[in-house]
């Protein structure tokens, strides 16, 4: 009963979803996108299982006194701050505190962490095109062609070349050829796999998503 | 190999060399571009009107028999000719021989307008004429086009096809896999690497981080993910080696507590579970990333699994767990993310191997089957490519544009 409810239903609601797919009447597309609304409500709703879950970890961690409990009390803060703030005077309305907040400090702070990812690349990059094996050659060779031949130098190191030979034309041979068969080989593969991984939940083969045994 | 890697620096650095002093020279040779503009031309006559007019129901996603598709050929004048052509009119009537109201006019080039007003059950007369501004061509008609409710979408024929035929394959593998048929698969390093990545946190006696993307509960690169967590927990519960598992959705958070719990008891180890490991963090992509990274530089895991559903985090965290000194197993369909994967991590599950490893790792009959299904799906596209292009190079395009779907 346990298993069988859950399986049942996504039996039920895979099929009707794969026959919508197919079949265009407007009855059956408006009961389609009344079951993906079901689903985004049932999705907006578990935030409070997370909620939830945050509360019960960080309270956890603060009341064993744990390695970087002060984390979890600046957490426990900025959350109730949050919804402080956000309940009684509006959450996304200009002028809330609530809003001023998430501009002035949660959105720096994720720019803050996006940008990080430029030292990242760099650092990942040096590793990736060092000269240690042939492969690692080819790929530092593709690299300077792909990079000087997306920037103006590039053009400029090669004009009056024949187009065969200028740095932008082997950019775009390399991107439009080696480049794409791979990307749509594995992009290929992994649609394949999607769809036997999608057959397999909707007949219920594949059951470890829901716990235990698969 | 010295020699081979100062080699090949050498050849760069005087491939650059030369290209500069090249491009020096071409500056100097004056080499550059030249810009030639020549004046639109003028022409006071009509244009010439559209060809092949037709019109036709239109079957789109949502179809209540309210929508008409109208097509043409260009005029000869939009493009080329006298070029003046600046956009379409398009009348609609519903008596034969009349001009009607003006439905819409659309812009030079377009060669088609799908008309969502029609009454279902109703005939339509359309008639389209090309105009330059000034003056407006011969106008051609067609009809009666009617609207009807459809049961099915036609330009997914090949879809369907191809899916039933693939549904075929995945049960008749299965099919032969529970009569006892030995499927063989091919080794897959990078799960094979897990157990060893879990025993080497064992050795050290530090946990294992599992982080099964951000994507949502119904992206099935996170459900692929969960039935791994399910493998990977039941090692760890072997082990007694507490295993993380950050979340980005409430409802992913909930569905892993489920799976560890049940896959700790499997394993004859319910006590060894601890709930406050299964953590929701943040929906906030950066924020979840920020507290990933947080973990492994407080924590230390000594093996990092990355499996599911990224986007630009991906590496954020790849090189923070590199960095701290973790063995590191990734996998993921993001083709944009795998290149970084595949440079920070010891392994990584490229695509249509992150939905392979549920079978792979359970060797389940049923399981084989579907990724059998798959291969011999993989010989039938690759047949059908090739079978396209010779058609298309014999001239006949009809083959291809049956694959063309909406």
């Amino acid at each position: 009963m346990r298993r069988g409810v859950p399986l049942a239903i996504t039996f039920l609601v895979g099929v009707f979803m794969l026959v919508a797919f197919f079949v265009p009447h407007y009855r059956v597309s408006a009961w389609a996108e009344e079951l993906n609304q079901w689903g985004t409500i049932v999705i907006a709703a578990s935030i409070l299982l997370g909620v939830g879950n945050l509360v019960r970890v960080h309270f956890h961690k603060l009341r064993r006194r744990g390695e970087g409990w002060f984390y979890s009390l600046v957490t426990l803060a900025a959350m109730t701050v949050m919804i402080a703030f956000g309940g009684p005077w509006g959450t996304i309305e200009e002028g809330s505190t609530f809003n001023w907040l998430f501009l002035n400090v949660q959105v720096p702070l994720q720019s803050t962490m996006f940008s990080l990812l430029a030292f990242f690349i760099a650092s990942a990059a040096y590793r990736a095109f060092r000269l240690r094996s042939a492969e690692a050659s080819l790929l530092l060779v593709a690299a300077i062609i792909v990079m000087l031949g997306r920037v103006p130098v590039g053009q400029w190191l090669t004009r009056g070349l024949p187009e065969p030979l200028t740095l932008p034309w082997l950019t775009e041979t390399i991107m439009a050829y080696p480049n794409m068969a791979a990307f749509r080989g594995i992009l290929m593969g992994a649609a394949l796999g999607v769809m036997a991984m999608g057959l397999r939940v909707i007949l219920g083969i594949e059951r470890s998503y829901l716990g235990g045994e698969g | 190999m010295d020699q081979r890697i100062r080699g090949t620096a050498w050849l760069i650095a005087s491939c650059f060399l030369l290209l500069t002093t090249h491009a020096l020279a071409a500056d100097a040779g004056g080499v550059g571009l030249e810009v030639t503009v020549e004046s639109a031309p003028v022409d006071s006559l009509p244009p010439g009107p559209v060809g092949d007019l037709s019109a036709r129901d239109y079957v789109d996603n949502s179809d209540a028999g309210d929508k008409i598709l109208v097509s043409w050929t260009p005029s000869p004048d939009d493009g080329a000719g006298a070029g003046d052509v600046v956009s379409y009119l398009i009348f609609r009537s519903e008596t034969a021989g009349e001009l009607g109201d003006t439905l819409a006019t659309v812009l030079a080039g377009e060669t088609r307008y799908v008309d969502g007003s029609a009454v279902p059950g109703v005939g339509y007369f359309y008639s389209v004429c090309a105009f330059d501004g000034t003056n407006r061509s011969t106008i051609a008609s067609c009809g009666p086009a009617v609207g009807r409710t459809n049961f099915f979408q036609p330009e997914r024929a090949a879809v369907l096809a191809l899916m039933l035929v693939f549904f075929a394959l995945v049960l008749t593998f299965t099919k032969l896999a529970q009569r006892g048929a030995e499927l063989f698969v091919r080794r897959i390093p990078g799960l094979n690497a897990i157990e060893e990545a879990v025993g080497r946190a064992t050795e050290m006696g530090r946990p294992v981080l599992y982080v099964p993307g951000i994507g949502e509960i119904d992206n099935i690169m996170t459900i692929a993910s969960l039935t791994i967590l399910s493998h990977v927990a039941k090692i760890t519960a072997k082990y007694e080696t507490p295993l993380i598992v950050p979340t980005a959705r409430s409802v992913v958070m909930s569905a892993a507590e489920e799976v560890v719990k049940e896959a700790y008891a499997e394993a004859g180890r319910p006590d060894a579970y601890n709930p406050d490991n299964i953590r929701y963090l943040s929906d906030a992509q950066f924020a979840f990333a920020g507290a990933v990274n947080g973990i492994m530089l407080r924590e230390k895991p000594a093996a990092n699994l990355y499996l599911g559903a990224f986007w630009a985090e991906s590496l954020l965290l790849a090189e923070t767990g590199f960095e701290a000194g973790a063995i590191q197993v990734a996998g993921t369909a993001m083709v944009s993310q795998l290149p970084f994967f595949v440079t920070a991590c010891d392994f990584t599950l490229m695509g249509e191997e992150l939905y392979a490893a549920s079978a792979y790792l359970s060797r389940e009959p049923k399981l084989l089957g579907s990724l059998k299904g798959s291969d011999w799906m993989k010989v039938i596209s690759i047949a059908i490519m090739a079978l396209g292009i010779i058609m298309n190079l014999a001239g006949v395009r009809a083959f291809v544009e049956w694959f063309h779907t909406r």
